[in-house]
């Protein structure tokens, strides 16, 4: 246990040794203040008529952020200490593979959560300087944040996975984007639905990402939404771990 | 943290294979290495030494075949192992972005020691090791030197009971490969250590023991002057007397203990005789005795002992007969 935060700490402060964390975390936040003007933007042409958070999650950048922040943010976890060596002299200390695999993953998720925070902020800035808003409604803003947190472990599990899998850092972003990016569009296929798919449909509508993240925006907290990605999360975790075992029988 | 010590050698190595990809890198190597030995591991590129030592490590997993490191099997027994063990890798990886005595106190953390003891610890390598003055510097910012000595550092800071440095002095200048030489021979008083090198003045200077690896196999394992014994056709004695040519061919004849010589001419009266002499014998009195005898004016006499590469030449050999040498 004590490895694992010493392991953990150093992942997360990690970020914060070069430029690279905070360019990340400023990256997020202009991406996320841009869609939150766009919508103001329209919000000063006609009023809607769903709450502001419900809007969130139809604004393509909300979705850039999510889909483009996994592959930078992991691409480091494993990749990069393959390449230098380190991960030699990592795996010879006495820490379990799969403390090492859970470590790197909670480091980059705690990272993810922590680039997120400042969007926290936002609804109650806009409620303290527009006039007419109506009053901040915190428990979809919770569920909302809940929403963020279990599509980021899922995207966080994906990226380190692809990270464990090579020493480049290009081809682990990549790898990454294309995994995140495939589920994501497989998923948006139900929000067009064709009817002449039958079944499918379902399908494609249960790993709908923005069907799911609707759900959270609008505060509805459905356990098979959180299972669906809790488990994704642990698949890829599971796999990591034996990627990082694989050199133990390759 | 000490470890209990349990009378088993500190590495016991049994019908050793790993291949990767179907491709033997080690082919059932046989070893044992006693407490306290210093032990050299030596071979060309490809020999299977990172292999070998990757697998003590516990880092690897070996295809067939067992090993022991302190009685505790590195499959089995992994972490046991592994706590037991300061590895450092050739090439020494470390993180570039990292201040030395953050990412020492980081690995003594990560090695199992307490907040204190880690805290500790790196305070005595450090002085040990002498990284005082660049404890708050960013690796990557140091000198091949000191990364080296970073690297042994987090090697030693659990205070292992054996210590397997994967070519240590690679890369080095001359100044620093003595300084790391001193050091592994500073660090070397209360433990075990495995260094492996194909450099081998390397090996010759700080092991007391060497194991030959070529092609995966363990060709010799033996002290430097058992290894000499056993070449000793590469034992030679030089005599530069001043005799006619005729007299000492029929002394070199005469004297039993010769078993072969050469003689060439050199400046004035002086003939250079290179003799070879039978198994463990030291014919410098001899050749003292014989010119005194004879009145010839000796002005030369040296004895040239197999150095390790000689040895490390013979037994390597491609068209050597392997099995000879056991």
């Amino acid at each position: 246990m004590a490895a694992f935060l010493t392991l953990t700490r150093r992942e997360l402060s990690g970020y914060f040794f070069s430029l690279r964390g905070y360019v990340i975390i400023a990256g997020v936040q202009l991406l996320i203040g841009a869609s939150l003007l766009i919508v103001l933007d329209a919000l000063n042409e006609k009023p809607f008529d769903i709450p502001l958070t419900e809007k969130l999650p139809n604004s393509g950048f909300f979705w850039l952020v999510l889909l483009l922040m996994a592959p930078i943010i992991t691409m480091r976890t494993y990749a990069h200490e393959k390449s230098t060596g380190t991960f030699e002299t990592l795996l010879a200390t006495p820490v379990s593979d799969r403390a090492v695999v859970l470590a790197k993953f909670v480091g980059a998720w705690l990272f993810y959560l922590l680039a997120w925070a400042p969007a926290a902020t936002l609804p109650f800035l806009l409620s303290r300087y527009v006039d007419g808003l109506g009053p901040v409604d915190t428990g979809p803003l919770v569920s909302l944040a809940l929403g963020v947190g279990v599509i980021g472990a899922f995207f966080m599990a994906v990226g380190c996975f692809a990270s464990a899998l090579t020493r480049s850092q290009i081809i682990a972003a990549m790898t990454s984007f294309a995994i995140g990016t495939g589920v994501f569009l497989i998923g948006l296929l139900a929000v067009y639905r064709p009817p002449q798919l039958g079944w499918k449909t379902d399908l494609f509508a249960h790993i709908s990402m923005v069907e799911h993240m609707g759900d959270f925006a609008s505060g509805i907290v459905d356990s098979r939404h959180l299972v669906f990605y809790i488990s994704l999360t642990l698949m890829f975790l599971y796999l990591t771990e034996q990627v990082l075992a694989s050199r133990r029988w390759k | 943290m000490t470890l209990e010590t349990n009378g088993k050698p500190m590495i016991e190595v049994r019908g050793l294979r790993k291949e990767y990809a179907g491709k033997p890198a080690v082919k059932g190597l046989n070893f044992t290495v006693a407490r306290g030995e210093i032990v050299g591991f030596i071979g060309p590129n490809g020999a299977g030494k990172s292999t070998t030592m990757r697998i003590l490590a516990s880092f690897l997993s070996a295809t067939a075949g067992t090993a022991q490191v302190a009685g505790f099997d590195v499959e089995r027994d992994s972490m046991e192992v592994r706590r037991r063990v300061g590895y450092m890798p050739e090439n020494n990886p470390l993180p570039e972005d990292m201040r030395v005595r953050e990412y020492l106190k980081f690995r003594a953390r990560l090695k199992g020691l307490s907040r204190m003891a880690s805290r500790n610890r790196v305070d005595e390598v450090s002085g040990q090791l002498g990284l005082e003055e660049v404890c708050n510097k960013m690796i990557g910012h140091l000198s091949k030197g000191f990364r080296q000595r970073v690297g042994l550092a987090d090697a030693l800071v659990h205070e292992p009971d054996l210590l397997i440095l994967d070519e240590p002095t690679i890369g080095l200048d001359p100044h620093q490969i003595m300084a790391v030489r001193e050091l592994i021979k500073k660090l070397s008083a209360d433990r075990t250590v495995l260094i492996s090198s194909h450099i081998l003045p390397e090996v010759e200077v700080t092991c007391n023991r060497l194991l030959i690896m070529h092609r995966g196999n363990l060709l010799a394992a033996d002290t430097q002057s058992n290894l000499q014994k056993r070449i000793g056709g590469a034992t030679r004695v030089v005599a530069e007397l001043s005799a006619p040519e005729g007299d000492l061919r029929t002394a070199w004849e005469e004297m039993g203990e010769v078993r072969d010589f050469h003689l060439s001419a050199t400046e004035g009266d002086f003939r250079r005789c290179v003799l070879m002499p039978r198994d463990g014998v030291d014919l410098r009195t001899r050749v003292v005795d014989l010119a005194h005898a004879r009145g010839w004016t000796l002005r030369e006499l040296s004895e040239n002992r197999a150095t390790l590469e000689d040895i490390f030449v013979q037994l390597t050999r491609p068209d050597d007969d392997e099995e000879d040498l056991f």
